[in-house]
C-alpha cells in the first residue's frame, strides 16, 4: 500500500517500539540470566560449575524431582476434575449453574498463596480443623509439604481445564453424538469413542496451562511447603540469600526451569499441530435432566469441589473481620485488621491499582498496535516480533523476575527498586495473550472494512484509530480486564523486583503471612478477593459473556 | 467530478509472479465498463491498482490526465462497493453514508441534504438509524452503494458487489445499479465473473484472462463477434468445428460446406475454427447440413437444449457438451435421445478463427 511518508513512521515507530521492549526487556535478560548461569561468581570467567553443583547435591536436585512429582500430580489431577465438572455442567441441568460458574472462575483468578494460607488456617499446625479434631482425640495428618501443595493447586488450576473443555463441549455438534448413537455406540462407550478424542485436543491445551501455572507457583510452595522444596522456591531463596555467588547459582536454577518449560512448551505445540481440528457446532447437544441418586450425587460432588476451592476465599474474608493480636485471633470482632492495614500497608494497595492499571493501559495500546502489525502488515520484521511474543509463555514469573533484575540492577539502565521495573514484568507477562486475543479478533475482521474507510478518504492510521480499533476495543478490553486481574494478584515475579516503596498488595500479604500477622493479612487478601470479584462481575457485564477465557 | 480512466502499459507482479504482464485500456467519462473473466484472471487486482490499494510495478493509471500512480488510496477520491458490502457494523445506516462526507468537512445542512437524497435514490430512507446487522444483504449493499457515491467520487469501483445476494436479488439490484449509475452519471469500474450480469448491466466490457485483455467491446458486439475463440465459449456457450475457408465457402471435416460473405480476405485458404452457437443451429432434411446424433437432452422451459456427438474428427477435443438448444415457441417437434438429425448453421451469425483460435477472421469485428 502506497502511503505518505508520516503514516509509515507510526507504523515503523510501533514495529520499532516493539522490537525495542521486547530485546531490551525480554531477549537481553533471559541472555544476561544464561551469561550468569554459566560465569563464575568470583572470576567471572565461563564455567559449568553452577549446573554441577545443582546436580552434586541431592539437597538442590531433589527440587527437580520435587516440581515434577507435584506438577505432574497437579496436571493429572487437574484434568480428571476439570474435565468431569465440564462434562456435567454442559450435558445436564444444575442447579444454581450460572453461581457454580462464577465461583470456578473465582477460584482461579484469586491470589494463588491466598489458598495456601487458608488452608493453614484451617488445617494447619494450629488451624481450627484440627484444634477442634485435637479436641475430640483425632490425630489430623499434616497439611505442610506435598499433600497441601497438591490441595491448594489443584483447587486452583483445575478451573483451568474446566473452562477450556466446557468451551470445547459447546462446539461439539450434536449430529455427532447421534451419528454414534445411530451406528450402535451408546453410554460409556459413546463417551470413550466419541466425546473424549474430540475434547482431547483442548484438554492438552488446558493441560500445559496447569503445567506451566503449578510448575511456575511460587506463594503456595513457599507456605505451605515447609521442608518441601521445589523448583521457584529454591530459586528465590539462593537468589535472595546473602551470600553473594548466589545469584549465579540462581541463575543456573533459573535456566534448569526455562529449559524445562520449553521442552514441555514445545512438546504441546508439536502435539497441538499434529492432532488439532477445529469444531463448529451447528447445534450443541441439548443439555438434559438427571433423575434420582445420580442426580444428587452429581450436584454432590459438584458443589463439594466448588465449595473446597471457595473456602480460603470464605476463610479469608470471615478472619479479616476478627478481633486479632497479630498472630493470634482472638474471640470476637472487629475492624482493627483493616485499621492496621491501612496505617502501615496503605501505600501497598495504592501501588497495585495504579501499577496494574498502567499496565493495562500498555498491554491494551501494544497489544492491539502489534496485533496490527503482526496481521495486517506481515514482513520479516513483524514475523520476529511475532516469535518473541511467544517468549513469556515460557518464562516463570520468579524467572522474569531474576533476569529484569539482573540486567537492570547495574549498568546503563538501572531500573531495580524502581515501580517502571514492576509495571515492566506485567505488561511482558500479560502482553502475549492480549496480544494473541486481539490477532484473533483482526483475522475475523475483513480487510474491506478498513479500505471501504480509505476508499471514502481515511488516512490508513486514521482508519486504524476509527474502524479497526474501534471494533477491536470491546474484545480487547475485556480481555484487558482479566489481565488487570491477574496483574493486582501477581506476585513470584515482584516479590522479587519490589523494594519498601513499590510493594504491592499480593507482596504485602505474603511478606504479612510470613511475618505471621494473619489480621492484616487477611485483610488484605479480603480486599484483593473483593476488587477481583468486582471487577469480574465487571467483565460479565461489558462482554456480555457468561465465561472466561484466558 | 467523474473522470475518465487510462491504463497505459500497466504491470503488476507479486514477488516473481506477474499477475498482469502489460495491459492498456480507456474507460470513457460516465460510462458503465466491465471487467469480466474467470477468477485468477487479475480483473480485481486490476481494479484495486485503480482503487490504490495494489501498488503498481510498471506502466500508469491516469485519471483523466493525472498520473495516479503515487496518490495514496484515501487521496484518489474513489468510491468503492466491496463483495463482504464492508458496512461498518458499528454505525447506523446514515452514519455510514455520512462517514465520507464527515472527512471532508462538508457542512452539517449540506451533509444532511446530500445524505437524505442518497438515502432516496437507493431506497433505504426507512432503515437510516438501524444498524447494519439489522438489514438483509440487499438492503446492505444498498447502503454500501449510497455511501460509496455521495461523497461524488471520480470514480465508482465495484469488486463482485452481487455474488453474495440471492439470484432474484441479483437481478433485482442489478437493474438498482445500473439505474442510479445512470443518473449520477458517474465512470463506474465493475468487477464480475458472471456474464450474464456483465452483458446486462454494461456499456463496455473486457474479457480478462490470464493478466491479458481478449477484447473490449459492448456486449452485444461481444456476444455476437466474439474476437477469439476464449471470448466466444467463455461467454455464451459456442461449440467448436474444424473447418477450412476456400473462396466463400466454409467446409467442415465431412466434406458438408456452407457460403459466407462477411470472412476476413485473410481467411483465404486457411484451416480455421469455426465456432456455432447452440441457439445457430437450424434443423434440415436428410441429407443435408450436418448429420448429428442426439446423445441426451435438456429441459430448460423456454428451450430444450440437446446434446450432441459428431462423427469423428468433426469437433475440436476437449469441449465440455456439444450442444443445440431448440426454441420451444418455435419448435415444430421434440426430438428424442438417439435420433438421429443434421443441422444448418446459419451462415450469418456464425464465427470463424484461425486455427489456433487466437483471432476471429471474421469483418468487423471490435479487438479493443
Amino acid at each position: 500500500m502506497d502511503s505518505g511518508t508520516w503514516r509509515w513512521d507510526f507504523w515503523k515507530s510501533i514495529t520499532l517500539l516493539s522490537i525495542a521492549i521486547f530485546s531490551l526487556f525480554l531477549i537481553y535478560p533471559l541472555f544476561s540470566l544464561f551469561v550468569s548461569a554459566f560465569q563464575d561468581p568470583d572470576l567471572g570467567t565461563f564455567t559449568m560449575e553452577n549446573f554441577a553443583k545443582f546436580f552434586r547435591k541431592k539437597y538442590y536436585y531433589r527440587t527437580l524431582y520435587n516440581s515434577f512429582a507435584v506438577t505432574c500430580s497437579v496436571t493429572v489431577l487437574a484434568i480428571i476434575i476439570g474435565t468431569i465438572l465440564a462434562y456435567f455442567m454442559s450435558l445436564y441441568t444444575v442447579r444454581f449453574k450460572h453461581a457454580v460458574e462464577i465461583c470456578i472462575v473465582i477460584s482461579l483468578l484469586s491470589p494463588p498463596f491466598i489458598g495456601a494460607y487458608s488452608w493453614i488456617l484451617i488445617a494447619g499446625r494450629s488451624g481450627i480443623l484440627t484444634q477442634w479434631l485435637e479436641g475430640m482425640g483425632i490425630h489430623f495428618p499434616s497439611i505442610y509439604g506435598f499433600p497441601g501443595i497438591l490441595l491448594v493447586l489443584t483447587l486452583k488450576l483445575y478451573p483451568f481445564i474446566y473452562l477450556y473443555v466446557s468451551g470445547a463441549m459447546k462446539k461439539i455438534d450434536c449430529a455427532l453424538i447421534e451419528a454414534a448413537e445411530s451406528l450402535g455406540c451408546s453410554g460409556v462407550r459413546k463417551v470413550a469413542t466419541v466425546v473424549v478424542p474430540l475434547i482431547t485436543p483442548t484438554v492438552m491445551a488446558g493441560a500445559l496451562m496447569v503445567f506451566m501455572n503449578a510448575m511456575a507457583d511460587f506463594g503456595t510452595p513457599m507456605l505451605i511447603g515447609e521442608g518441601f522444596n521445589v523448583l521457584p522456591v529454591m530459586v528465590y531463596s539462593e537468589f535472595i540469600s546473602e551470600v553473594g555467588d548466589q545469584a549465579n547459582f540462581a541463575a543456573a536454577i533459573a535456566a534448569i526451569m526455562v529449559i524445562i518449560t520449553s521442552a514441555i512448551f514445545m512438546l504441546q505445540k508439536y502435539y497441538v499441530e499434529r492432532k488439532s481440528f477445529t469444531m463448529s457446532s451447528l447445534r450443541p447437544i441439548p443439555v438434559t435432566q438427571l433423575h434420582g441418586v445420580r442426580n444428587v450425587l452429581m450436584h454432590a460432588l459438584i458443589y463439594t469441589v466448588v465449595g473446597l476451592s471457595m473456602i480460603p476465599q470464605l476463610v479469608v474474608v470471615y478472619t479479616s473481620f476478627l478481633k486479632t493480636n497479630d498472630s493470634v485471633f482472638l474471640p470476637g470482632f472487629s475492624l482493627d485488621s483493616y485499621r492496621n492495614m491501612l496505617d502501615s500497608l496503605g501505600t501497598a494497595i495504592t501501588n497495585t491499582y495504579v501499577y496494574s492499571t498502567v499496565a493495562m493501559v500498555a498491554i491494551v495500546f501494544l497489544g492491539m498496535t502489534i496485533a496490527y502489525l503482526t496481521t495486517r502488515r506481515k514482513s520479516w520484521l513483524t514475523n520476529i516480533i511475532d516469535t518473541l511474543t511467544m517468549f513469556p509463555y515460557i518464562i516463570p514469573g520468579s524467572v522474569l523476575g531474576i533476569t529484569l533484575l539482573l540486567a537492570f540492577n547495574e549498568g546503563p539502565l538501572v531500573l531495580s527498586g524502581t515501580a517502571a521495573i514492576i509495571i515492566i514484568a506485567m505488561v511482558i507477562r500479560r502482553l502475549p495473550y492480549t496480544l494473541r486475543s486481539s490477532s484473533a479478533i483482526l483475522y475475523q475482521l475483513s480487510p474491506s472494512l478498513e479500505e471501504a474507510s480509505i476508499s471514502l478518504g481515511a488516512s490508513p492510521l486514521r482508519t486504524f484509530f476509527k474502524i479497526t480499533a474501534v471494533m477491536m476495543l470491546p474484545g480487547v478490553l475485556s480481555g484487558a480486564i482479566l489481565s488487570w486481574i491477574t496483574a493486582i494478584n501477581e506476585l513470584s515475579a515482584s516479590i522479587i523486583l519490589y523494594t519498601g516503596g513499590t510493594k504491592t498488595m499480593s507482596v504485602a500479604i505474603y511478606t504479612e503471612v510470613i511475618r505471621a500477622r494473619y489480621g492484616t493479612a487477611a485483610a488484605l487478601s479480603t480486599i484483593l478477593t473483593l476488587s477481583t470479584v468486582l471487577v469480574m462481575l465487571l467483565f460479565f457485564r461489558f462482554s456480555g459473556k457468561k465465561e472466561v477465557t484466558l | 467530478m467523474s473522470v475518465g480512466i487510462v491504463a497505459d502499459h500497466v504491470v503488476k507482479k507479486y514477488g516473481k509472479a506477474t499477475i498482469i504482464p502489460d495491459l492498456s485500456l480507456s474507460i470513457q467519462d460516465g460510462e458503465f465498463f466491465t471487467l469480466l473473466g474467470p477468477s485468477g484472471c487479475g480483473k480485481t487486482t486490476l481494479l484495486r491498482m485503480i482503487a490504490g490499494f495494489n501498488t503498481i510495478e510498471g506502466g500508469e493509471i491516469r485519471f483523466n490526465d493525472q498520473v495516479i500512480n503515487a496518490i495514496p488510496a484515501h487521496e484518489r477520491n474513489i468510491g468503492m462497493v466491496f463483495q463482504s458490502y464492508a458496512i461498518f457494523p458499528h454505525l447506523t445506516v446514515r452514519q455510514n453514508v455520512e462517514y465520507g462526507l464527515k472527512l471532508r468537512k462538508i457542512p452539517a445542512a449540506e451533509m444532511r441534504e446530500r445524505v437524505d437524497r442518497i438515502l432516496d435514490v437507493v431506497q433505504i430512507t426507512e432503515y437510516q438509524d438501524r444498524l447494519p446487522e439489522r438489514l438483509s444483504g440487499g438492503q446492505q449493499q444498498r447502503v454500501a452503494l449510497a455511501r460509496a457515491i455521495v461523497i461524488h467520487p471520480s470514480v465508482l469501483l465495484m469488486d463482485e458487489p452481487l455474488s453474495n445476494l440471492d439470484a432474484k436479488l441479483r437481478v433485482e439490484m442489478r437493474s438498482a445499479i445500473r439505474q442510479v449509475q445512470k443518473q449520477v452519471g458517474i465512470t463506474t469500474v465493475y468487477v464480475t465473473h458472471d456474464q450474464e450480469e456483465a452483458l446486462s448491466i454494461s456499456d463496455r466490457i473486457a474479457v480478462m484472462r490470464e493478466g491479458v485483455i481478449q477484447q473490449v467491446a459492448t456486449p452485444h458486439a461481444i456476444y455476437t463477434r466474439p474476437y477469439n475463440v476464449f471470448v466466444s465459449t467463455f461467454i455464451g456457450h459456442s461449440n467448436l468445428f474444424h473447418g477450412s475457408v476456400s473462396g466463400n465457402r466454409v467446409s467442415f471435416a465431412d466434406g458438408s460446406s456452407i457460403a459466407m460473405d462477411n470472412l476476413a480476405p485473410e481467411a483465404q485458404g486457411q484451416k480455421v475454427v469455426v465456432a456455432i452457437r447452440p441457439e445457430e443451429f437450424a434443423l434440415a432434411e436428410k441429407g443435408r447440413g450436418i448429420p448429428c446424433t442426439v446423445a441426451g437432452k435438456t429441459f430448460l422451459g423456454k428451450y430444450i437444449t440437446y446434446d450432441l456427438s459428431f462423427a469423428d474428427g468433426m469437433v475440436l477435443e476437449g469441449q465440455p457438451s456439444l450442444e443445440f438448444s431448440q426454441d420451444l415457441g418455435h419448435a415444430q417437434r421434440v426430438l428424442e435421445e438417439g435420433e438421429q438429425i443434421a443441422l444448418v448453421p446459419r451462415s450469418s451469425k456464425i464465427n470463424v478463427f484461425t486455427e489456433d483460435g487466437q483471432r476471429s477472421l471474421m469483418q468487423g469485428v471490435i479487438h479493443g
